[in-house]
């Protein structure tokens, strides 16, 4: 029951055709950890969390999540670890014939059939409430929503079975940034209170810098380095140099450091 | 194994009730609890969570609610389930408005009122669609270097050729099915001989085209409208206009060009399978050999039959294609209404067709192509 790896992924094989995207890729998410998993477009983030909860059929390797193997099971042997997981999708993924309520309630309806209705609802609202959507937006359908509320009553879906893992695909892209900093606390309380598991892929460093303990590279069709951000700075890698230490990523450490180290004597109130 | 959550009522010493809760309080494990919680009368004063062991979202909203409604006091919550019970409470603050629901009757009228206003604003749009489609054809025949041929091709192939297969089967079995039954009730009076009347003027003149049509319809009519439904709710068709492109010019015309073109030569070739389904009957059942067929049909059958099929084809064609496009291009929202205007698209066309074709059987016998 209390394995350290939540998630391990070993020696990974993806291709689309001629066209491989990963290559002997390794990766472990521990439990009670937000792993930020950072990445050009196009590397394959979102293809390696398909792999991993089992909607793309690797080519090679082995998965196994919640120590159960991942890899070419049956749609109903799945359901077990699928309870206790939740998925945002890039594009939100939203029933698009169903209200956001509705949405909500879908995995509620399918994993516990004894809720009553009063309590689908109830629970329906504070999830809602919870994703930072006003509460108008219960009974509209995905196709009357903005795109970042989209997002939201995703990620609404996403927890609404209080998952132990949470998979994130790009949460905050398309966020104002009030609502992704909102959205940062709001991963960072569910980790911290529910021990929750996260495996988030995000481009956004304020995030990375925010919430994660550890973040996975992956470049060159694999992960090539995994680690807390300060152990990813020494390393010498032309990608990773360029993204942490271009503009906005040194824009956003200065953030971070602001943050964590407020400095009083430089700014003191009253002194010009 | 974490134990199913639990709670016991105990009296105070000073009236009123504690809840004692025990267990755990996740969504797994809730059980029966939320019932028995909300059923709970009496006067509760505290709740006590020291002996829960886990609680997540859910557990902390039972306990969240029933506190709030009973007044009571929650004591023994550790620093996660306080963090919890503060992180739901903010729901309170919004309120989910309920859906109105007007009554049934009331419902009911409102229904009808609403697809009579539905109908009309639909015979509008589609007059004003074809005017757009009419207007991108003039526009296109000024400037052809607009024209897109590849497009123009490509649906040849998709509502031509690829349904050559299907379609010809279909007709050859109406030809067997045309010649068995007029055999059948003309031997009744030593007629057989008349079947070949009745199977080359029936195909040529109504049922090959007409079945041909009801078949693109099926086939391509209702492509047209779910692709370019899905394409409407994707903001495909939202980006072409931004792009400049006329989405009638590039989406519709190529699509109407290729049904009016297509429409005559899958009529003909209809009308010949099935030519070809009756002649065989009429050789294995009536021994009539092939050539006497393919002489008394040439004899029986006017030119006109076969030009009234070629007048009705390509206008058939039209209504197909444009019925097709434009309940593609009134698609709104979500994926059930690609559904709903696919359906909406075939049943449309077919009407449109069989009441055209009546116009065309009174029309063409009042000008005396009998
Ligand atoms: N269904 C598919 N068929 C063919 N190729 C695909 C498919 N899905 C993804 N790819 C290819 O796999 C590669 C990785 O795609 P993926 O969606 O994982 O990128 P990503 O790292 O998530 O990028 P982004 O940050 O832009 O979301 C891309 O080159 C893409 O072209
Ligand atoms: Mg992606």
């Amino acid at each position: 029951m209390d394995q350290p790896n939540i998630i391990s992924v070993q020696g990974l094989c993806n291709s689309f055709g001629e066209q491989v995207i990963h290559q002997d890729l390794n990766l472990e998410v521990r439990r009670g950890e937000i792993l930020g998993v950072v990445g050009g477009s196009g590397t394959g983030k979102s293809v390696l969390m398909r792999s991993i909860i089992g909607l793309q059929e690797p080519v090679a390797g082995k998965i196994r999540v919640f120590d159960e193997g991942m890899i070419r099971k049956e749609e109903d042997e799945a359901t077990d670890v699928r309870r206790r997981w939740g998925v945002l999708f890039q594009g939100g993924a939203l029933f698009s014939t169903l209200t956001v309520a509705e949405n909500v309630q879908v995995p509620l309806r399918e994993f516990y059939p004894d809720f009553s209705k009063a309590l689908l609802d109830e629970i329906a609202h504070y999830k809602i409430y919870l994703s930072g959507l006003p509460a108008d937006a219960a009974h509209k359908f995905p196709s009357e929503l903005s795109g970042g509320m989209r997002k939201r009553a995703g990620l609404a879906r996403a927890l609404a079975i209080d998952p132990e893992l949470l998979f994130l695909d790009e949460p905050t892209a398309g966020l104002d940034p009030i609502g992704a900093a909102n959205f940062d606390n709001l991963t960072r309380d569910l980790k911290e209170t529910l021990g929750l598991t996260v495996f988030l892929i995000t481009h956004d460093l304020d995030t990375l810098y925010a919430i994660c303990d550890r973040v996975a590279v992956i470049a060159d069709k694999k992960v090539i380095a995994v680690g807390a951000i300060e152990e990813l700075l020494a390393i010498d890698h032309p990608w990773i140099n360029e993204y942490f230490g271009g503009p906005r990523g040194r824009a956003a450490r200065r953030g971070h450091d602001r943050h964590n180290n407020p400095q009083p004597q430089l700014h003191q109130p009253g002194r010009s | 194994m974490a134990n199913a959550a639990e709670f016991l009522q105990e009296d105070l010493t000073d009236g009123g009730q504690i809840l004692r809760l025990s267990g755990s309080f996740t969504i797994a494990l809730i059980g029966d609890v939320d019932g028995r919680l909300r059923a709970l009368s009496a006067n509760v004063q505290k709740i006590d969570l020291s002996a829960v062991e886990h609680m997540d979202t859910v557990g902390a909203w039972l306990v969240h609610r029933t506190a709030k409604e009973s007044g009571a006091k929650i004591v023994g919550a550790g620093k996660d389930a306080s963090r919890l019970l503060q992180a739901v409470s903010g729901a309170d603050q919004t309120d989910i408005p309920p859906r109105p629901h007007p009554p049934s009757f009331e419902r009911f009228l409102a229904e009808v009122g609403h697809s009579v206003i539905i109908s009309f604003t639909t015979l509008l749009q589609f007059l004003g669609f074809v005017g757009q489609v009419v207007k991108a054809s003039f526009i296109l025949a000024m400037n052809p270097g607009r024209f897109r041929w590849h497009a123009v091709v490509q649906h040849f192939d998709m509502v031509g050729v690829r349904a050559l297969g299907i379609i010809g089967l279909m007709s050859f079995l109406i030809g067997i099915v045309i010649a068995q039954q007029g055999a059948v009730q003309l031997r009744q009076f030593g007629a057989e001989v008349f079947t070949i009347n009745l199977i080359g003027r029936l195909t040529f003149r109504e049922l090959g085209i007409l079945m041909t049509a009801i078949m693109v319809a099926g086939r391509s009519g209702s492509a047209f409208a779910a692709q370019i439904g899905t394409m409407k709710i994707t903001e495909e068709i939202d980006a072409m206009r931004t792009i400049g492109v006329v989405p009638a010019e590039a989406l519709v015309v190529p699509r109407v060009i290729a049904a009016v073109m297509m429409m005559p030569l899958l009529g003909v070739y209809a009308s010949l399978m099935a030519i070809i389904g009756g002649g065989i009957l009429c050789w294995v059942v009536l021994e009539i050999p092939p050539a006497t067929f393919v002489q008394r049909l040439r004899e029986v059958t006017p030119m006109t039959d076969f030009w009234i099929g070629m007048i009705k084809a390509p206008v058939f064609g039209a209504i197909i294609a444009m019925a097709g496009c434009f309940q593609g291009m009134q698609v709104h929202g979500n994926a059930e209404q690609v559904g709903l205007k696919t359906t909406a698209a075939v049943v449309q066309a077919i009407f449109l067709v069989i009441v055209l074709d009546a116009f065309f059987a009174i029309f063409f016998s009042e000008i005396g192509w009998n």
